[in-house]
């Protein structure tokens, strides 16, 4: 279980390689004081390198594949990823759309998936819990 | 060395408790100043404890090296915690008989300090990337300007007291309680405060808590670390910012420190600083919460204002004796 | 004295190997004949260091009707001993460094000669002497500046700035000693016992008189336009004698005349050299901080740094002047202390910005990225100067800056006149340069030698020749000496401080592992600090280590981007821009900004160009009306030549009527 590696401090960092931004309001929502995750003990930081995994929203796009790649070589190890949100957990309604790469599970395991187009605040907030363990 | 007839025993143990201290205390105060926040803005907040835990996490991570980095990315942490924990052994803090106490001048002090905050410039230039570069050249131009303003202070002090050692002008302020209130100690106060700020990278000058780099300026030099290191840069951040906290309470409000030698009042005077340096984080806290950060290029007036106070605190006690 | 002439020996015999010898053996031997001279010369001043004791020399052989006089006492041994060690280091330098021009018979004698003339300068006690030593030090650094001229096009240009401004400061100094050699007598003994039969205003027109010469020697704005362009043109030894020994020399005079000669003047010379100081540093250290080539950089720093010594002079002179001995001659060791540290550590960075031009071709900092692992040796005695400077605890920089700051602390504790307003300005520029120079230094080595190249040049450096390496190290020797243990070197520079009143004692300092003062009490002990920082640093790595986490190498993060380039680091004068703009009124930057539209539309841009240049305000303002005026009427007395010998008779007609009419 994920939950016991990070004991109530987990930081990610938040990657949109396709997304509506659909999923970024609600991940904005769960941080906002009505869900406060940070309560948590989980945070968005500014760079890969201070995360403990990713926070991944959308589809993979072409122009975003490369970049998931390097941000994915950047984490510190060991790392968690989460799919946020159907398009990144499936594709979603963008699954076979031209300019799409494919889905987060063809580039990189995911640990974490919260379903939902988009995903309600409480079902990330709950997802984030899950990791951290309180 | 100690003054004469200060057992050794004592200080080793004064400046071991000051150190442990100020290393789950800053970091505790972080987490209380973001929990005053937080409740502010009508949330919850993380525990006060998370600092803590986020530091205990990131000491079992793996770190990262860049490619092109060079000794220097490696060494800077071990510099700016070494550093700030000689700094943190030496002050007065919970007594005013520590560990070489006749070595912890002011000007040492100060000088410690900025030679952490060079190390950390020079990791942010290590890896050669835009935002570490852009970091480093804030943080060392906020550095620079509020230099000045700190050294006179500092000086204001040292005359008031006839002295440049911080644990003198602490043990006499504790018996001369009328310098507390005087217009030098006043002025060099508010000019210390914004130092602080400054040093310790809090809103108006800095946001701690930005994602977005090209606001940034603390945060942007340690973009490139990870794991461990970043425990360490982490943690010497949140001991400078105990330090610089404590020392300022125990300038202006030195009650609470023990002066003689005895070890049983080490635990009242742990309890009083404690208790005073939350004080203050409290006050900068909700300071914080009603300011915004400033302009980069606003930042020199705020410095400037701070700098002809304590010119201001200068010349009043020259006038004034 | 024996010795101090047994020296010179040395230095002649240098001088005829490097003119009969063959061009492979010459700079070896030559080098090896200075550096015993200066090694001789290094023992003799420390012996008088050591004892206290005075000796002299007079001989009537070498300079006809006077004579010369020399005579060694502390405040000279401490100048002569600082100078033929940084004379040591550059010597060895030079063997590694000499290439081309560098090892003809011309550039070697020059470079002896130039030593020669700065050993002579402190120890030269007549009028004569020392204004025979200051012109031989000022002609054959002058001349060794255009020795490269042929690769470096600027270095003409350069040595006219500095022949011009040297020969007014010589000028003004020869008028200065004149007037205190009226009332008979030119030797510092007659002048000593004359002076107090002058009339107060004539001492001060030649304290006066003698400060302009000096302080331009000594980089002190506005008679400093000489050193930012002299200093980076002339080869890197030389800017290294130049900039550690050379301008010291300015400080020397200032204080031989003004506290020896003239036994202390009145308040108000003082406070003029506190001003010079004051505007200096803050101009220096601005400059510095703006400054892209690394050894102009350094040349401005030179100037900030003289600006803060001659702070301490100044104030030490006012104290003494308002009846503090004891404090002025704390502030005099303040002083004299950061003399002898800046001599150390930039002559090391002069010779370690002379390798670095040798490893890549360049100094301009916006080539350069990424030096510390092609060069990593250089790159570290680098450090040791840079640490220095920048005042790190443990450092000479950091020792001596705190004695001065105790100093005037002494002042203002002591002090109720309005000396203090003079020691608060003082203070306020002390505290002022002390961040600036460090972000000059952090800028100087994050940019020079952290990141990635910039360059070719950068990225296929090589490692520099042993003996280049061997040169800096032993200029690194004192930084860190100086700095972890002072008490050997406090009471050597005590006795040089005794200047004037010998039976005045400094408020004491006393050495013991570091330094205590006790009548406003303060002390610092470096060697423990530094253990103790040891002690700390060992045991979060040794925790760090527990943690067995070795760290993985991964490509730098961008952000996500891709195509890492060298160009997207901060370069030197972007670092340097929000300082820029924060002082604009003082340094005024010019910004050129060129657009050009697209052809289709006006809204597109085609390609746009930046350019920010930040050049010597003063020099702007000040010098170059006054060149621009001198060049107008010289081309204006061009037309009364034409080369018609019967307009040339003419004129002397005429100029013999007009003598004739004002005799009758």
């Amino acid at each position: 279980m994920p939950g016991t590696r990070f004991r109530g401090s987990l930081q990610l960092r938040h990657v949109d390689v396709g997304s509506c931004n659909g999923c970024e309001v609600e991940i904005a929502s769960a941080f906002a004081p009505t869900y406060d995750a940070a309560r948590f003990g989980a945070r968005l930081v500014a760079s890969p390198r201070h995360a403990d995994g990713l926070l991944v929203t959308g589809v993979v796009t072409r122009n975003m594949a490369g970049a998931l790649v390097r941000t994915l070589e950047a984490l510190p190890r060991p790392a968690v990823i989460v799919a946020c949100g159907d398009c990144a957990v499936n594709g979603g309604i963008f699954r076979d759309a031209y300019g799409v790469a494919g889905t987060l599970d063809s580039f990189v395991g995911v640990d974490v998936r919260i379903r939902g187009c988009p995903p309600h605040p409480q079902a990330i907030t709950q997802a984030l819990r899950s990791l951290t363990g309180r | 060395m100690t003054p004469a007839g200060s057992p050794l025993g004592y200080a080793i143990i004064a400046s071991l408790l000051q150190v442990v201290l100020v290393a789950l205390g800053g970091p505790l105060l972080m987490g209380l100043m973001a929990k005053v926040r937080a409740r502010a803005e009508g949330r919850v907040g993380a525990p006060i404890r998370q600092p803590l835990r986020d530091l205990r996490k990131l000491m079992g991570k793996e770190g990262l090296r860049a490619h092109h980095s060079s000794v220097v990315l490696a060494v800077a942490p071990l510099v700016v915690l070494g550093s700030t924990t000689l700094a943190v052994a030496i002050s007065p803090l919970v007594t005013t008989h520590p560990l070489l106490s006749a070595s912890a001048d002011l000007f040492v002090i100060v000088y410690l300090l900025l030679t952490g905050s060079v190390a950390m410039a020079l990791a942010g230039l290590d890896t050669g990337t835009a935002f570490g570069g852009m970091g480093s050249s804030r943080a060392i131009t906020i550095g620079a300007l509020a230099e000045p303003a700190l050294l006179v202070a500092v000086i204001a002090l040292s005359i008031q007291a006839r002295t440049s050692n911080l644990p003198a002008i602490v043990a006499d302020t504790i018996t001369h309680p009328v310098w507390s209130s005087t217009p030098t100690r006043l002025l060099a106060l508010v000019a210390l405060v914004i130092v602080v700020i400054a040093e310790t990278g809090r809103l108006p000058v800095d946001n701690p808590n930005t994602h977005l780099e090209l606001t940034m300026i603390h945060e942007a030099m340690t973009l490139e670390y990870a794991g461990s290191d970043l425990g360490l840069v982490t943690l010497g951040a949140a001991m400078r910012l105990g330090l610089l906290f404590a020392l300022l309470m125990n300038l202006f409000v030195p009650w609470g420190v023990a002066t003689g030698h005895t070890m049983l009042a080490l635990p009242a005077a742990v309890m009083f600083l404690t208790l005073k340096a939350s004080l203050l984080a409290v006050v900068v806290s909700l300071i914080e919460v009603h300011s915004a950060k400033l302009r980069l290029f606003r930042i020199p007036e705020l410095l400037a204002g701070g700098f002809v106070l304590a010119v201001l605190a200068v010349i009043t006690q020259l006038v004034a004796r | 004295m024996v010795l101090f002439l047994a020296g010179l020996g040395f230095f002649v015999l240098g001088l005829v190997a490097a003119t009969v010898l063959s061009i492979e053996r010459r700079v070896v031997v030559a080098s090896l004949g200075g550096s015993l001279g200066c090694l001789l010369i290094f023992i003799s001043a420390s012996q008088v260091l050591l004892s206290g004791r005075t000796t002299s020399f007079h001989s009537s052989l070498v300079l006809p009707l006077s004579g010369i006089d020399l005579t060694l006492d502390p405040l000279a041994a401490l100048f002569v001993a600082m100078t033929s060690f940084v004379g040591v280091a550059t010597l060895v330098y030079y063997v590694g460094y000499a290439r081309g021009e560098l090892r003809t018979r011309t550039a070697l004698s020059l470079m002896l000669l130039f030593l020669t003339a700065l050993l002579c300068v402190p120890v030269a006690s007549s009028a004569v002497t020392l204004m025979f030593s200051w012109e031989l030090m000022a002609l054959s650094s002058m001349l060794l500046i255009v020795v490269e001229q042929r690769r470096h096009a600027d270095a003409r240009v350069a040595a006219q700035w500095y022949g011009a401004m040297t020969q007014l400061g010589a000028a003004s100094i020869l008028l200065g000693l004149l007037l205190l050699s009226l009332k008979g007598g030119q030797t510092f003994g007659d002048i000593r016992s004359h002076v107090s039969l002058m009339s107060p205003t004539l001492r001060s027109f030649a304290f006066v008189l003698t400060l302009i010469g000096f302080a331009s020697k000594a980089g002190a704005v506005p008679f400093h336009v000489w050193l930012p362009k002299a200093h980076p043109e002339a080869p890197s030894p030389v800017s290294a004698l130049m900039s550690s020994a050379m301008v010291a020399m300015g400080v020397y005079g200032i204080v031989r005349v003004g506290s020896d000669l003239l036994g202390g003047g009145t308040l108000w010379w003082w406070i003029v050299v506190v001003a010079l100081g004051v505007v200096s540093a803050l101009f220096g250290a601005l400059h510095a901080v703006t400054s892209v080539d690394l050894k102009r950089l350094l040349a401005y720093s030179t100037i900030d740094i003289l600006g803060l010594v001659l702070i301490g002079v100044g104030c030490s002179g006012a104290l003494s002047a308002t009846g503090h001995p004891g404090d002025a001659r704390l502030t005099l060791i303040g002083a004299l202390l950061l003399v002898v540290a800046h001599a150390a550590f930039k002559g090391c960075l002069f010779l370690g910005a002379g390798s670095v031009e040798r490893a890549t071709g360049s100094r301009s900092l916006e080539q350069l990225g990424g030096l510390i692992r092609r060069i990593p040796i250089t790159t570290a005695l680098f450090g040791v100067g840079a640490v220095s400077i920048v005042a790190v605890p443990a450092f000479s920089g950091f020792t001596s800056e705190w004695l001065l700051l105790q100093g005037l602390l002494h002042g203002f504790v002591d002090q109720s006149s309005p000396t203090l307003i003079v020691l608060l300005v003082g203070v306020i520029a002390l505290a002022l340069t002390g961040g600036l120079t460090a972000v000059a230094f952090v800028k100087a080595i994050g940019v020079g030698f952290l990141g990635q190249a910039r360059s070719t040049g950068a990225a296929s450096a090589h490692e520099v020749p042993r003996m280049m390496q061997l040169g800096m190290g032993i200029l690194c020797v004192p930084c860190v000496v100086l700095g972890v243990a002072p008490g050997l070197v406090i009471p050597l520079v005590s006795r040089a401080a005794q200047v004037g009143s010998t039976s005045v004692k400094a408020r004491s300092v006393e050495t013991g592992v570091g330094l205590t003062l006790s009548h406003v009490r303060g002390a610092i002990e470096p060697m423990l600090l530094l253990a103790g920082f040891m002690v700390f640093v060992a045991l979060i790595s040794g925790a760090k280590s527990l943690l067995r986490r070795p760290a993985r190498t991964v490509e730098a993060w961008r952000g996500g981007g891709d195509r890492p380039s060298a160009r997207m680091q901060y370069t030197a004068t972007s670092y340097a821009e929000p300082l820029q703009r924060v002082f604009a009124d003082v340094l005024r930057p010019e910004i050129d900004v060129e657009v050009t539209h697209a052809v289709e539309s006006h809204y597109y841009e085609q390609s746009l160009s930046y350019e920010s240049r930040v050049d010597d305000a003063v020099e702007r303002l000040a010098y170059q009306p006054v060149i621009r005026t001198l060049t107008r009427v010289g081309l204006a007395a061009r037309r009364l030549q034409n080369g018609s010998v019967h307009r040339y008779l003419a004129f002397g007609f005429i100029a013999l009527l007009i003598v004739l009419v004002v005799l009758a």
